[in-house]
């Protein structure tokens, strides 16, 4: 991939190497470069993509991560818009080979490549947004979208498709014509008009197609990638690198992902749950905690959620056994139990199957995926309730704690904004008697766990919960 | 030959289902359904089966080199029924050989619509329990998918088959829907999914952006819909009679005002769902008069379309349908619990189906046993000469003739797409 030949890349324009400032990388740097570069260029970009990844996980409003991507890259990756600047070349060179040294270490695992475009494809974005027009459009005439554009004129008056094109955007004049396969975004949102499996994209949405145009190659590039460097007859010089990458890109990013239990808590067993779930868990677990108890039962995704939250809260996975085993006990079998529902649970412990020791869902992901069904109790409740429900199922959750009609109003509005961890933020202070503004130590809510974990800490702190732990080193030793 | 009344062919009976795999399951028309061609190529080689075995006990990663090496099987492991899966990168059975290497790449795009998500909406029965009546569900969302998926997306080759129970099974063996990625068929979903929400969420259609007009696909369905309303939910249903139902309802309207002054009036007096129905469309017009609007811009009608969505639009499960690696099972299998067979259905004519007359287990065998052909006539190494030929002697026949008509459909574009390629395409799909 990196052989001695230095061709220019790009014929169309003689004078310089890389005529425009956006790149799809559909071809990679053919010239010598020094493994210092090799390894410097990687690293500055790996800063960009993971606060881009970052900024995603904390669930940044739009402008503030524009604002962040825009200040990384000035910092690490400056590439300039025009083609005046006296570095243009070089800032384009290094943003070129930076990007393909990545896609060496991070093609390995699907995992690995899923993140690496979102966050690749974010870049592309922040830069296609602050091109100047007339290199923007220079650029897109070499590429090839495979759109028509037709104009709504065109179509008689009695087409039905006329009508639907109106229908969805009166204004639009122009529409691109596209595969539907092509955009599967803009289709699952239901922004286009869909007919015998070609998609109609209002001309404002042009970007949408461009975005997953690139988003598409990139995945297909990375699998290629990752097929062809099982043949990399490589030595020592480059894979140490990569593989340092790789683990940077695992460690930088996941922080704020994931929470683990904090080690060498107190053992948590199944018969302390019920006091627990009442004193400590957030709105979405006490609804899974009180169905269960009310049901005797919980649907798959239900378990899933609840499971993996009470893994990290530390039950171990023979009470967690004992736990769900009780739980369903009068519903289901013992028989039954042991065939369908404990398999599942030695596997969210990674006792079977692929053995992936999987932590439990952010609120990002209780959110936004496994949306429930309509039988299902799983979710976050700030979101999935109805307004009216949620209103008296706070009241009757936490009213013992001290929640009050005089709260509901300002969770509800946190709700109607679709700012549901605010919600759920607001919830513990007033349940915890802390004056607002405080969250959990300054945070907002991101996780279940987070929730629960800051809730005992504050039980424990009370109680004296220091003291008490050096006495019993004290006794143990 | 005398024909023995007192004969219950029990489908958890395996000897039933032996019975049943050697003489009566289609196989030739199951495997050119999934093959597409008679030369087995790919898609028939290396696609995953599953076979369900008494006790729960479930076989995955069978697969098979002909369709006499399917036949043989089955017979051999007499399974409760079997699934279907993805066609992938080896064959399913090799998988043990090449570690890691075993990856769906294609897949009917396929649905599933179950009775059980419309328990909150459905009167007539609960839990596992259907009806003709319930069907009237069924038959609402099978119209409404049949048409989005083929005016919409364009697919042409759509197999709808009874599941046995209580729901219906779709397969779209189009080429483009047999490659669709995983985040391809979750946009799929995306597109056709209305009902959201947990059981604590009584509005379950929000569709709209900002409260605009609905997406002009999601305006055909209602306009679609709106002739099933009055027959299946007022007339039939009658979902607005209890008290619950009527809260639920009024809730819905999304206006407190208008919500009460209805509560009041039907409180002195008792309505019937349809006059309640009749009740809200009254206050849509004085709305839009009050508003000088036109009724279709009343906010009230927008609610009121809403409440068509949520009572008759298809409720999916989806996750059925958004990896290539769900296993579905497959049609003609005998489902266990209610002796029926898998049939297909004819979307043009699925409001006259009617489950409780579907064919089951007991009643073809006892056919075939008063046409007197109880023997079946082996081959040298055992296994039945004609197996599953004698479904044409019963009537699991005009059932097995639609997957027929349905296969040469998908064997013509095969033939079609091989004389393209110039002939050698066999080898690849």
């Amino acid at each position: 991939m990196f052989n001695a030949t230095s061709r220019p890349i790009v014929e169309t324009k003689p004078t310089s190497r890389y005529p425009y400032r956006l790149n799809f990388y559909d071809k990679p740097p053919l010239e010598d470069i020094t493994l210092d570069e090799f390894e410097l260029f990687a690293i500055d970009r790996l800063r960009v993509l993971s606060e881009i990844e970052s900024c995603h996980i904390r669930n940044r409003q739009p402008e503030d991560t524009k604002k962040t991507i825009g200040d990384q890259c000035k910092k690490y990756l400056p590439l300039a818009p025009g083609s005046g600047g006296i570095d243009t070349d070089e800032e384009r060179r290094k943003d070129h080979i930076g990007h393909f040294v990545l896609r060496l270490a991070f093609c390995q695992s699907d995992d690995l490549r899923r993140r690496f475009v979102k966050a690749e494809s974010e870049l592309f974005r922040y830069r296609y947004g602050t091109d100047i027009t007339s290199d923007r459009e220079g650029f897109l005439k070499f590429q090839e979208f495979g759109w028509t554009m037709v104009q709504v004129n065109q179509f008689d008056d009695r087409d039905t498709l006329k009508k639907e094109l109106k229908g969805l955007n009166a204004n639009a004049t122009s529409w691109f014509q596209v595969k539907w396969t092509q955009v599967p975004n803009l289709v699952e949102r239901r922004r286009v008009i869909l007919r015998d499996g070609w998609a109609f994209v209002p001309e404002k949405e042009q970007s949408s197609i461009i975005f997953q145009e690139f988003e598409r190659r990139l995945e297909a590039a990375l699998e290629e990638t990752a097929r062809a460097i099982q043949r990399f007859d490589e030595d020592t010089r480059l894979m140490p690198i990569l593989k340092h990458l790789g683990e940077g890109f695992q460690s930088g990013m996941s922080v704020a992902s994931e929470y683990t239990a904090a080690e060498g808590g107190d053992a948590v067993t199944a018969d302390m749950i019920d006091d627990m779930a009442a004193k400590h868990w957030p709105m979405c677990m006490r609804t899974l905690h009180d169905n269960l108890r009310k049901d005797h039962h919980l649907k798959h995704f239900g378990r899933q959620q609840y499971g993996l939250f009470l893994k990290v809260v530390g039950l171990s996975i023979e009470e967690a056994i004992m736990f769900w085993r009780k739980a369903f006990r009068g519903r289901i079998a013992d028989d039954k139990f042991n065939k369908e529902y404990k398999y599942n649970i030695r596997h969210s412990f990674g006792l079977e199957g692929k053995r992936t020791n999987y932590p439990a869902y952010t609120c990002q992901r209780i959110i936004t995926q496994n949306q429930p069904g309509p039988q299902d109790c799983h979710g976050c409740p700030y979101r999935h309730y109805s307004p009216d429900r949620l209103q008296t199922a706070l009241l009757a959750t936490y009213g013992a704690q001290g929640l009050k009609l005089s709260d509901l109003p300002e969770i509800m509005n946190a709700v109607k904004h679709d700012h549901f961890h605010v919600a759920c933020t607001k919830v513990y202070e007033v349940t915890h008697g802390l004056p607002s503004g405080t969250g959990l130590d300054g945070e907002s809510v991101t996780h279940p766990n987070q929730y629960a974990a800051k809730s005992r800490e504050m039980e424990q702190g009370k109680d004296g919960g220091a003291v008490k732990s050096e006495d019993a080193m004290d006794t143990t030793s | 030959m005398d024909v023995d009344r007192d004969v219950f062919y029990d489908a958890s009976d395996a000897s039933t289902m032996m019975q049943f795999y050697k003489r009566l399951f289609p196989y030739k028309s199951i495997y050119t359904w999934l093959n597409h061609q008679h030369a087995p190529q790919k898609l028939f080689t290396h696609r995953e089966f599953a076979f369900n075995l008494p006790g729960d006990v479930i076989i995955r990663y069978i697969s098979f080199n002909t369709m006499e090496d399917m036949k043989k099987e089955v017979i051999r492991m007499n399974p409760t029924r079997f699934e279907i899966g993805p066609i992938c990168t080896i064959r399913p059975k090799d998988r043990k050989t090449r570690p890691g290497a075993l990856k769906p790449l294609q897949r009917e795009l396929v649905f599933d619509i179950d009775m059980t998500d419309y328990d909150e909406i459905r009167t007539c029965c609960s839990g596992k329990g259907i009806c003709r009546r319930c069907w009237g569900f069924i038959a609402a969302a099978v119209k409404v998918m049949d048409n989005v998926l083929r005016s919409n997306f364009g697919y042409k080759h759509i197999l709808w088959v009874y599941s046995g129970r209580r729901g219906i099974h779709c397969w779209i063996s189009d080429e483009e829907a047999m490659g669709l990625t995983d985040e391809q068929r979750k946009s799929v979903l995306g597109w056709l999914e209305v009902i959201k929400g947990g059981k604590d969420m009584t509005k379950k259609v929000n569709v709209r952006f900002a409260g605009g007009p609905l997406h002009p696909s999601l305006s055909n369905a209602v306009e679609s819909l709106r002739g099933t309303f009055p027959k299946l939910i007022l007339d039939d249903q009658k979902c607005f009679d209890s008290k619950e139902q009527t809260d639920t309802l009024l809730d819905l309207l999304g206006d407190k005002d208008i919500a009460l002054k209805l509560r009041k009036r039907w409180l002195k007096r008792p309505r019937s769902s349809s006059e309640k129905w009749s009740d809200i469309k009254d206050e849509v017009v004085s709305q839009a008069q009050e508003l000088g609007k036109k009724p279709a811009d009343a906010p009230l009608y927008k609610a009121v379309e809403d409440i068509v969505l949520q009572y008759t639009y298809p409720r999916m499960d989806s996750e059925v349908s958004k990896h290539r690696n769900h296993l579905l099972k497959s049609p003609f299998c005998v489902h266990p619990g209610t002796g029926r067979v898998c049939v297909p259905v004819d979307p043009e004519n699925v409001e006259n189906f009617d489950p409780e007359r579907v064919p089951t287990v007991d009643q073809l065998l006892k056919e075939l046993d008063a046409v007197g052909t109880k023997d079946v006539a082996m081959s040298e190494d055992g296994t039945p000469q004609h197996a599953g030929s004698d479904w044409e002697k019963t009537s699991l026949k005009p059932y097995v003739d639609i997957l027929d008509a349905h296969v040469r459909g998908l064997m013509e574009i095969s033939r079609l797409k091989r004389r393209q390629n110039g002939g050698d395409a066999s080898l690849e799909y």
